[in-house]
């Protein structure tokens, strides 16, 4: 069955508290902290961007199996903050992990689901049989608007995915989608920061697209929320998932190890791949994940997950930094070096 | 760097591949075509690097040219790779954390951008182990 083959992620070492930019924009840091449950976001290093996050995370990943990167097929790299507006990312990873020339490749956009979009997409390529493996990653370096809502959880980070059917770590044994026009976040050609809805974004944007979703794959596949022994949601802040997962009928405890925006932010595309991934780093043979992204504009991508006895005997997990790892290694910015470090400072 | 010289050291900056001469086992960094020691008898073959390496000694640049403006303070350093050559590099740490004898290994990165408008240019530098 189509499946995980390994996977890999990365989350830069720079972090800036919420309450620096509080400081700095004259808010209150204890609303801020208590209305989005973010404390802390990661912050890209002067020379990082979407797609050196992504070659690092596809190296994770080949690092904790050995994998000829020669039957790779296709790389695809979902972001909202590809480098170049035209010259995908896509294909400096594939020339970075040494699958060019003989694949194809692409990159993609869906606000924060695109990497979830290409983990479909490898899943289909792979199962017809057009190719053995297909890499998938979400990655980016998300962007927000100084003093708006979001600079306090725009974060920077990725993670990468190999897709294939021999030995998988974990089967995907489904996956579902639910897709509408709704104008909840966008960023118009050209401008720097993207716009949002306010409260909009929240109930016919992220509540209805993750819900309906989540519902339609437990209902295909016959489950229910106590079947999984973990739940990964999109997270651009701390109370959208857990109030989703409360919703759907999911526990606190299941969606504790992928919940990661508190300490990281949100990673825009990263940030379901880097949940998964913080899951995949402590699971378990037999263990269950339900995953769902949700991307603004808007979609949302579900997947059931079961962890197989190859994420024992097939990788070797300690061969690449885990994502809890990577969140305890940081080193805190004020606002200035922050604002360099992201170019908001121009000359 | 005009955008044909960029393209053609790609291979070298984003997976440090040298050669190697299969007679006598050396290897190179920046690749060479004929080897300085077997001369016409060598044969040289693609190597790649494992990008683990030592620090052979460093400078801390806080006068940096426009395209390093962004990263300064930074750290240069020659690095003796395991497999036997040198090379110079960004070590990506404070200027107060390099030392002489450091264990590194590299990372993907940007080494620079042409203007807001040019090429980005990937590839190769070095953080600490730990």
């Amino acid at each position: 069955m189509v499946g995980i083959i390994t996977y890999g992620a990365y989350i830069p070492r720079y972090r800036i508290k919420a309450e620096e930019i509080a400081r700095v924009w004259g808010a209150n840091a204890a609303d801020i902290t208590g209305g989005l449950g973010v404390f802390e976001k990661s912050v890209p290093d002067y020379d990082e961007n979407t797609a050196t996050f992504a070659v690092e995370a596809a190296r994770f990943a080949l690092a904790r199996r050995e994998v000829n990167t020669e039957e790779i097929g296709a790389v695809y790299v979902g972001s909202e903050s590809h480098p170049y507006a035209v010259k995908p990312t896509s294909v400096t990873v594939g020339e970075a992990i040494g699958a060019t020339p003989l694949m194809t490749a692409a990159d993609y956009e869906f606000a924060c689901k695109a990497g979830t979009a290409g983990i479909q997409t490898a899943m289909g390529l792979v199962s017809s049989k057009m190719m053995k493996y297909a890499v998938a990653i979400g990655a980016d370096t998300a962007q927000g608007a100084p003093g708006d809502a979001l600079e306090y959880t725009a974060a920077a980070g990725g993670a990468a995915y190999i897709i294939g059917e021999d030995d998988p770590i974990a089967e995907i044994n489904d996956t579902c989608s639910y897709t509408s026009d709704t104008p909840d976040f966008w960023r118009r050609e050209g401008e720097l920061y993207p716009r949002h809805g306010g409260r909009f974004s929240g109930d016919p944007g992220y509540f209805k697209h993750v819900t309906t979703t989540a519902k339609l794959m437990m209902e295909k596949v016959g489950t229910k929320p106590s079947d999984y022994d973990y739940a990964v949601f999109h997270q651009p802040n701390a109370k959208f998932p857990q109030k989703a997962a409360k919703m759907l009928g999911f526990t606190q405890e299941q969606i504790k190890a992928g919940l990661l925006v508190p300490r990281l932010g949100n990673t825009y595309s990263g940030a379901v791949p880097l949940g998964l991934a913080a899951v995949l780093d402590i699971a378990k043979p037999d263990d269950r994940i339900f995953v769902t992204s949700y991307g603004s504009g808007a979609g949302s991508d579900a997947f059931d997950i079961t962890v197989t006895d190859a994420i024992i005997n097939k990788i070797d997990r300690a061969c690449a930094p885990s994502v809890e790892q990577m969140l305890e290694k940081k080193k805190y910015l004020d606002y200035a070096v922050y604002a360099r470090h992201k170019g908001k400072i121009r000359m | 760097m005009t955008v044909a010289r960029y393209w053609r050291k790609i291979p070298q900056r984003y997976n440090l591949v040298g050669t190697k001469c299969e007679v006598c086992g050396g290897v190179f960094f920046p690749p060479r075509n004929i080897c300085p020691h077997c001369r016409r008898d060598g044969k040289i073959v693609p190597f790649r690097f494992s990008g683990n390496g030592t620090v052979l000694t460093y400078s801390v640049l806080y006068s940096a040219s426009e395209q390093y403006c962004d990263v300064k303070p930074y750290v240069l350093a020659i690095i003796e790779l395991d497999e036997g050559t040198r090379l110079t590099s960004h070590v990506i740490c404070e200027p107060e954390e390099v030392y002489i004898g450091m264990r590194v290994h590299s990372v993907f990165r940007v080494l620079d951008r042409e203007g807001s408008d040019g090429v980005i240019h990937y590839g190769t530098k070095f953080v600490p182990d730990e």
